[in-house]
């Protein structure tokens, strides 16, 4: 069991640090539907951690609740060091946490510069009254704002869409100004729900590329949900794996790959 | 004849040329690019600056005189710094492709021996290492967008930022080091090498003198009367001999601003933003704009159609003519200004081309229509010939002498002769050093008085002095009957439908003309999409009837017209088939500036090639393409074979002389 404060080396020489959030013995029920039964896991400071598991396993909702969507009846969830309260999610997202959707969630009728500016919502300082007189302090924040922004469009390499209405973009295009308004609030920690699902090889190639580069260049530690197993298994560092709302393996690609558990609920078992 | 071994004022290097212009236009703008949505602009004097610290910085790493620095990526004003930094040093630039596979650039790097190289991103410094194996030359890596590069060993590799501020900390060291090795630089020593990207065989590498390179600069700045007003942008790849002249010889000769977009994609917006007055491109930026152009339009309102399609024939008419300085009647003169006001202006406007004053094409022959219709718009677009052997410059259009069907006259300082067999030869100040490395080349392609083969078959118009070009002299041949076999010419005029992405005539030797034909992928869908002719693949739709049908439709046109001309009458097209894949230059199908290259295809698709000529209707064919990560695959297709109907022009067909 690795040590809360520590961290480890990965395989590729990467220090990741220590516990950034952990979830304890988290249930979460609807109704009489238990969607998660009693588990725990850590997402340590500079990891790609994914979760995975089949259809209907609950990691949408493990997602939810580590976003603060949800709220699980039982369990703890610490971030940095401390207890989180049940929250709202405007209130997660000021903590540090952004996240993508599974069906894309942006503004259709607007360009692609203007949803990616609305990342900066959250870190937004200047009051109302300040943004009517505009000159001056919303202004300057304004031109902050720019900056931050077009410098994740060139890392994302969107510079030729700019100023292209979302709605007329395919949809690979669309994920990546989702990662992108996601990176523009300059998450601690990135929650990505199923970032390639529906893609083509070479548009799922790009995305995997963004995902280690932008856990290479700002050091972001990545959540994702995930469908596709070699996609997963080369992207992150350690993997949690779900079925029926409970945790089934929990390791390296490596260690999850031969775990008997995982191999049985996903190629299923025979039954004699 | 430039017959001193000095150029005016000392001027006799590209570092020379840049203290000139720090001192007389020091603070007017030498560089742009965009960067962050904004255009970055760097002075003379700031350009200087950098170029100095970067050439300091060589120093530090050990760059030595003589050394060759390769130089990979797009148009960024740091590579084009570079550039001038070895030179700075005494060391010769090596600009490559930067889409070229790893394969391509081993052969390179090593031939040359780089010991140095600077990349431009992750990919091409990946691509660099990859290679290591087979080249052992290659002493240190300099990258220029550290993007990606943050886990790599950093024993070899450097940021460029950081060699500059090596080379701004280790000034006082390199100084007069620095100093020295300027001075030291002749006129006659090597100014850059540039690899051809070869239609045939192996590339080779065209050294260029200082005095090539300036001569040839001076001759073509002061022929369209270039000054540091003017602006470029700086889009096409910088191993082409072209951009070196554009880019970095008439740049510094005359003091122009050099503008780089911000990436590849963004190419035709940062056009409309910068509204070049100096514009080059080659035929097949002129075609995408203009179908572009055309497909919008198919798309617009009737009314707006209609004046489109009013004022764009009177614009055919006239504009050339007023171009050319030419009288036309009052009433003519009014529509047309009426046209500018309503369609011209907001269409230039539109493609980025409303302050082009002069605007060059060449590297291709451009169909006749494209290039009347950018006349037409009032764009002062003229042809140039060339050859990276002869730093670019062989023949030009002056203003007021252009036609689309001949080259132009002479270039300041160049002399023309043609060959008994129709080959044309030159010889000007401009004319290339050596093949480095290849002195069998050098010996046959360059004869002892300088008189340089350009491996194109053409002729001087006796009336107008202007040379027309008819085809690559190796490929004019005579078919089976003895009449003169000219593919480009069919092939160009092809090539002018927006929905023919690309032909390839064959015919040498044989009783009839076939050809395949690549339909354009964007044209030839929105027609699809137009007719609801629904499709799953480029391949199905290639292989749609009604596609084959309207090909036919457009080759019977060109048929009538080459039959009307008597001498190339033969080169009709009788049979043809659509080709199932796209020509791409990873397959080696084209070469790298994107010209077709006949013998490959010829024996990469001889079983379609003998299947157009052994009458059959259709044809099983496997083909092997490779993709863009360099993996290899194999794609499958039956095609059709479709006769066209021939123009009855059999009456006095006569060979050629």
């Amino acid at each position: 069991m690795l040590d809360a404060a520590e961290g480890y080396t990965t395989a590729d020489g990467r220090k990741i640090g220590g516990v950034l959030m952990e979830m304890k013995n988290i249930t979460l029920r609807f109704g009489g539907v238990v969607a998660i039964k009693d588990i725990s896991f850590d997402i340590r400071e500079g990891e790609i951690r994914a979760i995975i598991g089949p259809n209907g396993a609950g990691k949408s909702s493990m997602l939810n609740v580590i976003s603060g969507f949800y709220n699980p009846q039982e369990g703890e969830v610490w971030f940095r060091g401390e207890r989180r309260p049940p929250m709202k999610p405007y209130q997660v997202a000021q903590l540090g946490i952004a996240r993508t959707f599974q069906n894309i969630a942006l503004f259709e009728g607007m360009t692609v510069l203007d949803n990616v500016m609305t990342g900066r919502l959250t870190q937004m300082k200047t009051t109302l009254l300040d943004q009517a007189i505009w000159w001056g302090k919303a202004e300057r924040e304004e031109t902050e704002n720019r900056e931050k922004v077009e410098k994740i469009i060139d890392f994302l390499e969107i510079q030729s869409i700019r100023k292209t209405p979302v709605g007329r973009l395919p949809y690979g295009l669309k994920k990546r100004v989702e990662l992108a308004r996601a990176l523009a609030a300059e998450p601690r920690l990135l929650l990505l729900d199923e970032p390639m699902a529906g893609m083509n090889v070479e548009e799922k190639e790009d995305m995997s590329r963004f995902i280690l580069d932008v856990n290479d260049e700002f050091g972001t530690t990545i959540a994702l949900i995930e469908h596709d197993m070699g996609v997963v298994m080369d992207l992150s560092d350690r993997v949690v794996v779900m079925d029926y709302g409970k945790k089934i393996g929990d390791g390296t690609p490596d260690e999850v790959r031969s775990n008997q558990d995982v191999i049985d609920a996903y190629l299923g078992v025979a039954h004699d | 004849m430039a017959s001193t071994t000095r150029a005016d004022d000392g001027l006799t290097s590209i570092p020379a040329l840049l203290a000139r212009n720090a001192r007389v236009w020091g603070a007017s703008p030498a560089y742009r690019e965009k960067e962050f949505g904004i255009w970055q602009s760097w002075t003379w004097i700031e350009a200087a600056e950098e170029i100095r610290a970067l050439a300091l910085g060589f120093l530090a790493l050990g760059v030595a005189k003589g050394d060759y620095v390769a130089i990979i990526g797009r148009n960024r004003p740091a590579l084009y710094w570079s550039m001038v930094a070895a030179q700075k040093v005494g060391a010769i630039p090596v600009p490559l492709y930067q889409d070229a596979v790893a394969e391509e650039m081993a052969y390179v790097l090593d031939h040359c021996g780089a010991r140095f190289v600077v990349a431009g991103d992750q990919e091409q410094v990946d691509k660099v290492i990859e290679v290591q194996d087979r080249v052992h030359c290659v002493e240190h890596i300099i990258y220029l967008d550290p993007r990606g590069l943050r886990k790599y060993d950093h024993t070899r590799l450097h940021a460029l930022k950081d060699i500059e501020a090596e080379g701004r900390a280790a000034h006082e060291r390199y100084e007069a080091e620095l100093a020295a090795r300027e001075a030291a630089i002749g006129y006659d020593d090597t100014c850059v090498m540039l690899y051809t990207s070869g239609t045939t065989g192996r590339p080779k590498g065209v050294v260029l003198s200082n005095r090539n390179i300036i001569e040839t600069s001076r001759a073509s700045c002061e022929f369209d009367h270039l000054s540091h007003d003017d602006e470029v942008l700086a889009y096409l790849p910088m191993a082409w001999v072209g951009d070196f002249i554009f880019s970095i010889g008439q740049a510094y000769w005359s003091g122009f601003c050099v503008n780089c977009p911000e990436s590849p994609d963004t190419m035709l917006t940062d056009l409309r933003e910068i509204g070049p007055s100096y514009f080059f491109a080659p035929p097949r930026v002129f075609e995408t704009q203009l179908t572009n152009v055309m497909i919008r339009m198919e798309d617009a309102g009737r009314l707006k159609k209609r004046l489109f399609d009013v004022f764009m024939a009177h614009a055919r008419k006239v504009g050339p003519q007023l171009l050319d300085g030419k009288s036309v009647g009052a009433w003519d003169k009014l529509k047309y200004r009426l046209g500018e006001i309503l369609v011209f202006g907001p269409l230039k406007n539109t493609m980025g081309l409303s302050r082009v004053r002069v605007g060059y094409t060449a590297g291709e022959a451009i169909g006749p229509e494209i290039f009347d219709f950018y006349r037409g718009l009032g764009i002062n677009l003229k042809q140039l010939y060339g050859q990276t052997e002869a730093s670019v410059f062989i023949t030009q259009q002056p203003d007021h002498e252009v036609r689309s069907d001949t080259v132009g006259v002479p270039s300041p300082g160049v002399e023309l002769r043609i060959a008994e067999n129709g080959e044309v030869y030159y010889r000007s100040p401009g004319v290339f050093v050596e093949y480095y490395k290849n002195p069998d080349s050098t010996a046959s392609t360059k004869d002892a008085e300088g008189w340089v083969a350009t491996g194109d078959a053409g002729f001087i118009e006796p009336d107008t002095g202007h040379l027309r070009i008819i085809d690559r002299a190796k490929d004019v041949g005579k078919m089976a009957d003895g009449s003169l076999f000219a593919p480009k010419y069919v092939e160009n005029k092809l090539k002018f439908y927006p929905n023919i992405l690309e032909a390839v005539v064959f015919g040498a030797g044989r009783e009839m003309c076939t050809a395949f034909i690549n339909i354009d992928l964007t044209a030839v869908g929105n027609w699809a999409e137009r007719n609801n002719i629904a499709y799953s693949s480029y391949q199905e739709l290639a292989q749609h009837p009604r596609v084959y049908e309207m090909i036919q439709g457009h080759i019977e046109e060109v048929n009538r017209s080459v039959a009307a001309d008597e001498m190339l009458s033969g080169c009709q097209v009788h049979r043809f088939l659509i080709l199932h894949k796209e020509l791409d230059a990873d397959d080696g199908e084209l070469t790298r500036t994107r010209k077709v290259r006949r013998g490959v295809i010829g024996e990469k698709f001889q079983d379609l090639v003998d299947a157009l000529y052994d009458g059959s209707s259709e044809i099983f064919t496997e083909t092997e393409v490779t993709y863009e990560d360099g993996r290899k695959g194999k794609i499958r297709a039956t095609l059709q074979i479709q006769d066209a109907a021939v123009a009855g022009a059999d009456t006095g067909r006569m060979a050629a002389e």
